[in-house]
């Protein structure tokens, strides 16, 4: 029977060795095995780690922080949003089950730490073996916590966004979008998130509108084609003009702004007035005059077209542009696209309010704007500073002189045109107002872009608010001025 | 340096290593456990040197690396146990000194193993009553769908655990008995029914209990074993290979009949066909085993818990120590495990070979088979190698009735092996000598 005996005990241990094969397979496997989600290791990693806080500017309003919690011995940190939906869109959230979103997603890596803090292996594995709690680096913002506020206060009740940048460094100072949500609620009540309703339909609290929102531009986008006008020199602010109340495309009369009284006309202006009071008919005759290519090469000078940089994740950013469906699109041939219409922001033309930002801001930066960012440094966990964001200037869009010109035109729309709801007592503000038509009835996007003050521009705004039966001068100019107003104070 | 010496020597090792990993775990887990606990772990291995005691007053020339495998085995058991869950712990030491009493009371008691063949079929029975227990009302517990406790008021018992000792002395009498005519003279000639019959009907109502209590696992090793221990009597492969035929044949109608067991088999070939419902289970086992990397996280370092404090495998303590064992202490860790159930396993096949008589060898190499098979169904399942089965990781996994059962075996093959030893050495037999079991 000993043979037997000899053999079976070799079939046994070719078994047990069949095991340390397939824990050999695991092992190799475990890389692709590791991303995978509902993995608890990975996740266990990230919630032993000591998440890097998040500061508004200044360095004290704490956005986002850890609550430490014994779990099996070891402590767990659990994301906490201290100021509920104030930076919701900005900061984002993080779960336990790893889904991300905002600054908390790109910047996780700076925020884990995962970007090493220890030098040398050997530190490394003394770290480990005394279970050592990895610490992440700390973010201050750009955000200024009370004027982050205030957008919110008066974006209540709206489907809308607020955007505001110092145009001298492209510090992102506010951005607001609301409806808004709180991201305390996003790992364990997420169902409550996405059934919140809004004014609008969807109300779709997780979008970033400042950056994900597309809207009509309408007027506020006569500032991209007044600067082509004047920048390729083929106007002044002084060129003249007769508005017949409406201009003619491909034969059909398009009108101006109805009032109660139908159509305004304006008889013989110049371009500034044509500012001021927004006349679509004149717009419409420089678009002609320019040209579709001229008009979007200026409006991609702006930035749009693009991405707006800003260290949100890429996914949570838009391009502006004209849009074909939910496609970016580039007209190949001028007669692809209605320039007269484009020129006064129709068309199928849409802008996020953080790109009509960009575009206040580079007008009130003289013509060139700065890269917009909203990290204003990285703290290690010593409280030495890791790095800190230089302003980058872009490419120049536009000559001083013209941006000058531009300004002097605004200041006009905000004291005897369209956008005088905007003005502040003792502060010069320049702007300019919109209107646009969704194809929807009573469904205008109302909108404001501007800067202030005029002389020495501190902040750059844009407001845009969707739905609303009102008008970007009833509507947008009076939030911006309450947000400026916090902002300038 | 004798054999008890060489015991002592590898028991104190053992303990060595326990204390170690015990310590480890305590300085982990600071904040959960108590200092207090950490002496649970003196009392642990004094018990089993008293058990060392015992054998070198009783059975001075058995084997000596089972019993400190056996306390390596479960100490590292009770560590996992106590790095899980201290209360369980403690529940565990309690029953590995009931069963180290169980042990040496056996010692002592059954001065001759052989008088178990002449009970044969009393044993036979009594598997079978044991098995049919929890099936009763009243006293019957159902378990994650497996009907296999049974409710004694203070604590529950898994008389399985006990039958399938008796199962494998039953087949070792009544193989012993029939061996000759078993093997038959030709290697095709088949043995008259009549020798057959008994042999059939005992596996068969184990086999039949088994699945009316829905216990995959169980069926699973009895046939093993059965199969295992009837090559051992008669050195045919025939018999393996009909077995096998028989057992796929078995298997597919099982397969197509039962729900429960075509769910079995189609997570393990895709567990990740259903990650967060059927294959939940083995696709976290699989999780715990793959981030173990080389060296594993440490003990107490793992990633076995939510927030919540509840485990992500469900049993953790029982059916997947070995998934906890290997997160925390890596391949190579779980490599060492299995490398000391060979160890085991090799001593005890090495005891059924030097024993002299065909009873014996068929009953130690049996109840080795049944401990190996047993080991292999539960690692191959968690690990996702072979279709999961619930059973427990012999000494290791959490459960009063597998350790005291698995104690139970080691004194029976440690008593074969001082016999066997005796002979070999022309030492006289222990029933003769003694007057009094401990007066020697």
């Amino acid at each position: 029977m000993n043979r037997e005996l000899r053999r079976l005990f070799f079939v046994f241990t070719l078994l047990f060795a069949a095991l340390v094969g397939i824990g050999s397979y695991w092992l190799w496997r475990a890389p692709s095995l590791e991303a995978r989600q509902g993995n608890p290791t990975q996740i266990v990693r990230d919630v032993t780690t000591k998440r890097g806080l998040i500061y508004a500017s200044d360095a004290e309003t704490i956005l986002a922080r850890n609550r430490g919690r014994q779990v099996s011995g070891r402590r767990w940190f659990l994301r906490r949003y201290p100021t509920g939906e104030l930076t919701a869109h900005v900061v984002g959230y993080t779960t336990l089950d790893r889904s991300r979103a905002g600054l908390e997603k790109s910047m996780n890596d700076f925020l884990t730490g995962t970007n090493s803090n220890l030098s040398t292996v050997l530190e490394r594995v003394r770290s480990r073996v005394q279970g050592d709690i990895r610490e992440g680096n700390d973010l201050v913002l750009t955000i200024d916590a009370k004027a982050q506020a205030k957008a919110l206060e008066v974006l209540q009740g709206t489907c809308g966004s607020i955007v505001a940048i110092e145009p001298a460094t492209g510090r992102v100072l506010v951005m607001a979008s609301t409806p808004s949500y709180d991201p305390n609620l996003v790992a364990r009540r997420f169902d409550e998130v996405l059934n919140q309703r809004g004014p609008c339909r969807p109300a779709a609290p997780l979008l970033n509108r400042s950056t994900q929102g597309l809207y009509a531009p309408g007027s506020t986008f006569k500032l991209v084609t007044a600067a082509a006008a004047l920048d390729t020199g083929r106007y002044t602010p002084e060129s003249t003009f007769v508005d017949p109340g409406y201009c003619t495309e491909y034969g059909q009369r398009v009108f101006n702004y109805s009032d109660q009284n139908g159509p305004e006309i304006f008889g013989r202006v110049t371009l500034g007035e044509a500012m001021e009071h927004s006349i679509n008919a004149v717009f419409c005759d420089i678009g002609q005059e320019l040209g579709a290519d001229t008009v979007l090469e200026y409006a991609r000078r702006f930035g749009f077209y693009e991405k707006p940089p800003l260290e949100t994740p890429a996914e949570e950013r838009v391009a502006s542009g004209l849009y074909e469906g939910n496609q970016l699109f580039v007209p190949e041939l001028e007669s692809d696209v209605d320039v007269g219409r484009l020129a006064f922001g129709q068309e199928r033309l849409l802008a996020t309010p953080t790109q009509m930002a960009m575009v206040a801001a580079t007008i009130a930066n003289g013509g060139r704007g700065m890269e917009p960012f909203v990290v204003d440094r990285i703290i290690k966990p010593d409280d030495s500073v890791l790095s800190r964001t230089k302003p980058e200037p872009m490419a120049r869009a536009i000559t001083r002189r013209t941006a000058f010109e531009l300004a002097a035109m605004m200041e006009l729309v905000t004291t005897t045109g369209t956008g005088r709801r905007a003005q502040i007592p003792g502060v010069r503000v320049a702007g300019k107002t919109g209107t646009a038509e969704t194809g929807r009835n009573d469904r205008n996007d109302t909108w404001f872009v501007g800067f202030a003050p005029v002389d020495n521009p501190e902040v750059a705004i844009a407001v845009a608010i969707s739905d609303q039966s009102g008008t970007g001068g009833g509507i947008a100019a009076p939030k911006a001025k309450e947000v400026m107003e916090v902002l300038l104070r | 340096m004798s054999l008890r010496n060489r015991e002592l020597v590898s028991l104190l090792g053992a303990s060595l290593i326990v204390t170690l990993g015990f310590a480890s775990v305590y300085l982990a887990q600071q904040s959960t456990t108590s200092s207090a606990s950490i002496s649970y772990i003196g009392i642990f291995l004094g018990l089993y040197l008293i058990a060392h005691l015992v054998t070198r007053a009783q059975l001075p020339y058995a084997d000596p690396y089972l019993l400190p495998l056996a306390a390596l085995l479960t100490g590292i058991g009770v560590t996992m146990i106590y790095r899980i869950d201290p209360a369980l712990a403690l529940r565990q030491g309690v029953w590995v000194a009931v069963g180290l009493v169980l042990f040496v009371g056996g010692i002592i008691l059954v001065r001759d193993y052989r008088k178990l063949e002449s009970i044969k079929y009393t044993l036979g029975i009594a598997a079978v009553v044991l098995l049919v227990l929890p099936a009763l009302p009243g006293i019957g517990r159902t378990i994650n769908g497996a009907t296999l406790w049974v409710d004694l008021g203070p604590f529950v018992f898994q008389p399985g655990e006990l039958a399938k000792v008796l199962i494998v002395v039953f087949l070792a009498s009544y193989l012993r008995d029939r061996r000759d005519v078993l093997r038959g003279s030709r290697w095709y000639s088949l043995p008259p029914l009549r020798h057959l019959g008994p042999l059939i009907v005992v596996w068969g109502a184990a086999i039949v209990v088994l699945m009316l209590t829905n216990d995959l696992g169980g069926g699973l090793l009895y046939f093993s074993v059965f199969l295992a221990m009837l090559y051992l009597a008669t050195g045919r492969i025939l018999y393996v290979l009909g077995g096998l035929g028989l057992f796929a044949a078995g298997a597919l109608a099982v397969y197509r009949v039962t729900p429960h067991v075509a769910d079995r088999v189609s997570i393990w070939l895709d567990p990740w066909s259903d990650p967060n419902g059927a294959g939940y289970q083995l696709v976290q086992s699989i999780y715990a085993i793959s981030s173990g990397g080389l060296f594993g996280s440490g003990l107490g370092r793992g990633a076995l818990f939510t927030s919540e404090g509840s485990s992500y495998i469900p049993f953790l303590e029982t059916d997947f120590i070995y998934s906890a064992l290997v997160q925390e202490l890596g391949l190579v860790g779980g490599a060492a495990l299995l490398l000391l159930y060979v160890m085991f396993v090799y001593r005890g096949f090495r005891v059924a070979m030097l024993a002299t008589d065909g009873f014996a060898k068929l009953l130690i190499g049996g109840l080795t088979a049944a401990f190996a098979i047993q080991a292999f169904l539960i690692l191959g399942g968690v690990t996702g190698l072979i279709p999961l089965t619930g059973i427990t990781l012999p000494f290791v996994s959490y459960g009063g009735s597998s350790v005291v059962a698995n104690l139970l075996i080691l004194g029976l093959i440690l008593s074969v092996s001082d016999r066997a030893n005796r002979r070999a050495l022309g030492e006289p037999e222990r029933g003769l000598l003694a007057v009094g079991g401990l007066a020697r």
